[in-house]
């Protein structure tokens, strides 16, 4: 009986645990965040960092130590203010709060100058953006890797011709030792400003009293000296150990390509079938980390591209075409041609179906945004044209382009007068492997038209996108800016020569790009991603790709494929693929399905408009040539950090990237504190001891027969 | 604020409490094992206090505004009520383990209900001001310091002397409540039980530190010489403590009388 009891009771107990244990748990996950902490700290939650990049021989960006960087905020509004940093304040390290306007080499280079009193660099976004320009980037854009060398056209060589970016001061290829941020929400930079106002300011010339309002920044870059030594290390760490610490990742992502007429893709072709290639590049960059608006110097241009593929596919005729056309897009051509170096070395060694013989022509769209007067400069080669074949070749590629320019009277093509050389762009890389006719389109002759090349201003304003106000994102998508038939003009030329020069004949005037499909395009990838027309044509895992609000951003990064690479993946099939009658099983896997093959086409299962109540999707199969190959430089194929021929970019890995601000006590104070508790203590210790020693004179038992102790 | 005022605060608040540790309690395991226990008795209660104000704030429904201070008020309220009634159980428990204890080890003699009140005490107060201050103290090694919203830049230096404030008063709280268990005098648990209510609700007085701080050391000075007494001090005692006079003296003038 008592064991049964006993049993029962135990259960009971256990029960009553286990109760209990739920409850704790219950308890300690509703517990909410640290109050005290946020007595304490505001985090600044949109900002960007810069963070270290690597090549073969140097480390370029920004690093902070590993606990953060604090410094005192100190507000720079002029250039006198800098005094304050540099020389004057009593409370060093100072963390600047920069104006954008103020970001300039000269500037920075007295900062740079006095890093033992700078913390770091908080740069706010100028609105308007400067007037004068900016640009990080160099003059000489993807120097060493493009065509010309010493040994190659040397009057070429480094630009000494022509400075292609004519504004760039190189911020963004310098190597600071103090974190800079971008701080890209306005309301935190007024938040700072008012903390630095009521804590920081001194009166009447004297030092500010404690505590003063102060900012930390975490970006601590694990990489460092050069992409050799990174990789180095990155190889040790995962050959011997069993949890391998890799601090650097190769900037890698994918291209995309589409054939007119589809090939086998698992072959190659003939080296008879001719192919005329069109390219573009979808990637841009800026000073700070993942911000790469790339509005004239990526997004016009491949934008462009898609428009022409769309209206050349509508042609009657396509399928009986002499030659092929390919659409190439190549990703990472800011970090000396990661994409077009890839595809020359498949190319040769017979990875990629179409190889270098079967190239008829090349013709490359190059920042086609901020024509001045109409004009369409074609661009060639000169030191290749030497050679009587190829001039003869290049002649006849500019005659078809000016030819089917000649129905379009909104775009006028211009050759160029003296022999110039050609501006960076892919077709350098493939002419440095063999000599194909090529011209690169752009609105420039000499120097770029881009005042923001490669910087955070170069978005939708500096090509003149904008849309009357008060509009619905719905109405915005849908509404034709002057930009958007500028850019469909240029679409219409380039795809009419493409048909020309693919051999087509009856159908050249017939083939129009829609304004409607360019504007659509420019709102999605400058001014908010996350738009209807986007989201139909995406497949349903990717729908994340396109953020909440406000524009994608072209930074190559290290995962890939990037949401850039998706969605014009996506839209270049959607544009130009024929939607097939098959179920989403059969459209993952077509390879049960006769009339379907897999070499031949790619198949997706896109989302798909909202229904009419605009609660579910009507997706859809769509078959298209639209396909990925993989863009990771050859040196790191081959192994060769060190080479000078392949692009090296990598860049390093970090733990934690945040910001914030908060109030910092005097020293003083702080080592008062310090005395007061080793005071305490020590007394706390000598009384008690006191006590205790005589603890039995101070308290007396009560008179228990036989009790002693107490 | 740094490793500086870390360390600082922490020697402030828990100071006095290893001070007695090192020299009362590290000395005798069984003292350690009722000091552990007092401390364990300690947490239950605030996990029903917890249990309570939990659905207290989702009956309320987790609003903010002035519903929330008066929520805090009634938590406040329960929360040292139950720290009470564990002190009571406590009592309880020592007292039924007291003969447990002459089983175990006959030959030392079990340690006296006064010296289990300053143990239970120390450890209801030891386990209170981990509980209340460790958070803040590891806010406290980050290189800011409270006041950019505009609260007093005395945050951390203010908790740490409330934390020896509660610590002592627990000591003091918990001789005066056993002595009163014992001879079953009801009048010293409640003052026991107002005495606490009122140092809780001072703090409601935060961050006018002044008020607050000061009537709460004034409050511990009151009952501690209350301890002193009950504990079985006095002004002779004292007078002979402090004129280095011993034991031996003192009985050999009692028993001479």
């Amino acid at each position: 009986m008592a064991t049964a009891g006993g049993g029962s009771a135990a259960e009971l107990g256990s029960r009553g645990l286990l109760c209990l244990l739920s409850f704790c748990v219950l308890l300690a996950g509703l517990c909410g965040g640290n109050s005290v902490e946020r007595k304490i700290y505001i985090p600044l939650n949109k900002t960007a960092p810069c963070v270290r990049l690597l090549n073969a021989t140097h480390q370029i960006g920004c690093h902070s130590s590993i606990s953060g960087d604090t410094g005192v905020i100190h507000v720079v509004e002029k250039e006198e203010d800098l005094q304050w940093v540099l020389t004057d304040g009593p409370n060093p390290p100072y963390m600047v709060l920069l104006e954008g306007t103020l970001f300039t080499r000269k500037v920075m280079e007295k900062l740079k100058g006095s890093t033992s009193r700078i913390a770091g660099l908080a740069v706010s976004l100028a609105k308007p953006s400067p007037a004068a320009g900016f640009s990080p980037s160099v003059q000489c854009p993807n120097d060493g890797f493009g065509l010309y060398s010493n040994s190659y056209g040397p009057e070429f060589a480094h630009c000494r011709d022509i400075q292609w970016n004519y504004l760039g001061d190189g911020l963004a290829y310098e190597d600071f030792s103090f974190p800079i941020f971008l701080l890209e929400d306005e309301n935190e930079t007024n938040v700072i400003k008012q903390c630095y106002r009521d804590h920081n300011l001194s009166q009447n010339g004297s030092a500010p009293v404690f505590p003063l309002c102060a900012m930390q920044l975490f970006s601590h870059m694990h990489a460092v000296l050069s992409t050799v030594t990174c990789m180095r290390r990155s190889s040790i760490q995962s050959t011997f150990s069993i949890n391998p610490e890799i601090v650097c990742d190769p900037l890698s992502d994918y291209n995309v390509w589409s054939m007119l007429k589809p090939i086998n893709t698992s072959g190659t072709l003939e080296p008879d079938d001719k192919v005329v290639v069109v390219a573009t590049q979808l990637d841009s960059r800026s000073f700070f980390w993942n911000v790469a608006p790339g509005a004239e110097s990526a997004v016009a241009s491949f934008v462009t591209q898609l428009a022409a593929a769309e209206a050349l596919y509508k042609a009657p005729d396509v399928t009986t075409l002499p030659r092929n056309v390919m659409f190439v897009f190549f990703q990472g051509e800011t970090f000396d041609y990661i994409g077009s170096s890839r595809m020359v070395y498949d190319m040769e060694r017979g990875k990629f179906p179409v190889q270098l013989e079967n190239i008829d022509s090349f013709v490359e769209l190059r920042q086609v945004a901020l024509r001045e007067s109409l004009e369409l400069w074609m661009h060639t080669d000169p030191v290749s044209q030497k050679n009587k074949s190829v001039q003869s070749q290049v002649e006849h590629l500019l005659t078809t382009l000016e030819e089917s320019g000649a129905g379009v009277p909104t775009v006028v093509l211009r050759r160029l007068n003296q022999s110039q050389p050609l501006p960076p762009s892919s077709l350098q890389r493939f002419l440095r492997a063999r000599n194909i006719s090529g011209v690169v389109l752009t609105d420039h002759a000499t120097v770029f038209h881009n005042r923001y090349y490669h910087s955070v201003y170069d978005t939708a304003e500096n090509i003149n996108v904008s849309y009357p106000g008060q509009q619905s994102p719905e109405e915005d998508l849908d509404f034709v800016t002057d930009t958007a038939k500028a850019l469909a003009d240029v679409a219409t030329v380039l795809g009419r020569a493409l048909y020309q020069l693919a051999g087509g004949t009856n159908f050249r005037d017939t083939i129009q790009a829609d304004p409607h499909t360019v504007t659509r395009l420019l709102y999605g990838f400058l001014v908010r991603a996350n738009n209807s027309w986007f989201q139909s044509i995406l497949r349903q895992d990717l729908r994340s790709f396109l953020g909440d609000q406000g524009p994608l951003q072209h930074y190559i990064a290290v995962s890939s494929p990037t949401n850039t690479t998706y969605v014009v993946q996506y839209a270049l099939a959607n544009l130009t693929g024929k939607v097939v009658d098959l179920t989403r099983e059969q459209c993952q896997d077509p390879s049960k399905v006769p009339n379907e093959n897999k070499d031949l086409y790619e198949y997706m299962w896109v989302q798909g408009p909202l229904n009419s109540n605009g609660t579910e999707r009507l997706p859809y199969c769509v078959r298209s040539t639209a396909r990925l190959v993989r863009a990771v430089s050859p040196a790191f194929e081959l192994g060769q950090w060190g080479s000078t021929e392949y692009s090296t970019w990598t860049e390093s890995r970090w733990k934690d990237i945040r910001a914030r601000i908060f109030l910092i006590a005097s020293k003083e104070l702080e080592l008062i504190t310090l005395a007061v508790g080793f005071g305490v203590l020590v007394c706390s210790l000598v009384i008690t001891y006191c006590v205790n020693a005589k603890a039995d004179v101070l308290f007396i038992a009560p008179r228990e027969p036989g009790s002693v102790s107490l | 604020m740094t490793a500086a005022v870390f360390f600082g605060c922490a020697f402030i608040a828990f100071g006095p409490a290893l001070a007695l540790y090192i020299f009362t309690i590290a000395t005798d395991p069984l003292r350690i094992i009722f000091l552990i226990v007092g401390a364990f008795f300690w947490l239950i209660s605030l996990l029903f206090s917890s249990f309570v104000w939990f659905v207290a704030r989702a009956i309320t429904d987790n609003r903010d505004g002035p519903i929330e201070k008066y929520l805090l008020i009634f938590g406040v309220l329960v929360s040292v009520l139950i720290q009470e009634m564990f002190r009571f159980a406590y009592y309880r428990l020592l007292k039924k383990a007291n003969d447990g204890l002459k089983t175990i080890n006959p030959d030392e003699p079990a340690p006296s209900m006064r010296l289990l009140a300053y143990v239970s005490g120390l450890g209801f107060g030891i386990m209170s001001g981990v509980f209340s201050f460790v958070n803040t103290l590891s806010d406290s090694l980050g290189p800011g310091t409270v006041g950019i919203h505009g609260d007093s830049p005395y945050f951390f230096l203010n908790s740490a002397f409330m934390t020896q404030v509660i610590i002592l008063l627990h000591m003091f709280w918990g001789i005066i409540f056993f002595d009163g268990c014992e001879k079953k005098n009801w009048y010293p648990l409640l003052a026991v039980i107002l005495t606490h209510l009122l140092v809780s609700a001072l703090t409601f007085l935060n961050p006018q530190y002044e008020v607050s701080l000061v009537s709460a050391y004034m409050i511990t000075v009151l009952t501690g010489i209350r301890a002193f007494f009950v504990a079985g001090g006095s002004r002779r005692s004292l007078k002979r403590y402090l004129l280095c006079q011993d034991k031996n003296f003192l009985l050999y003038s009692q028993r001479s009388r």
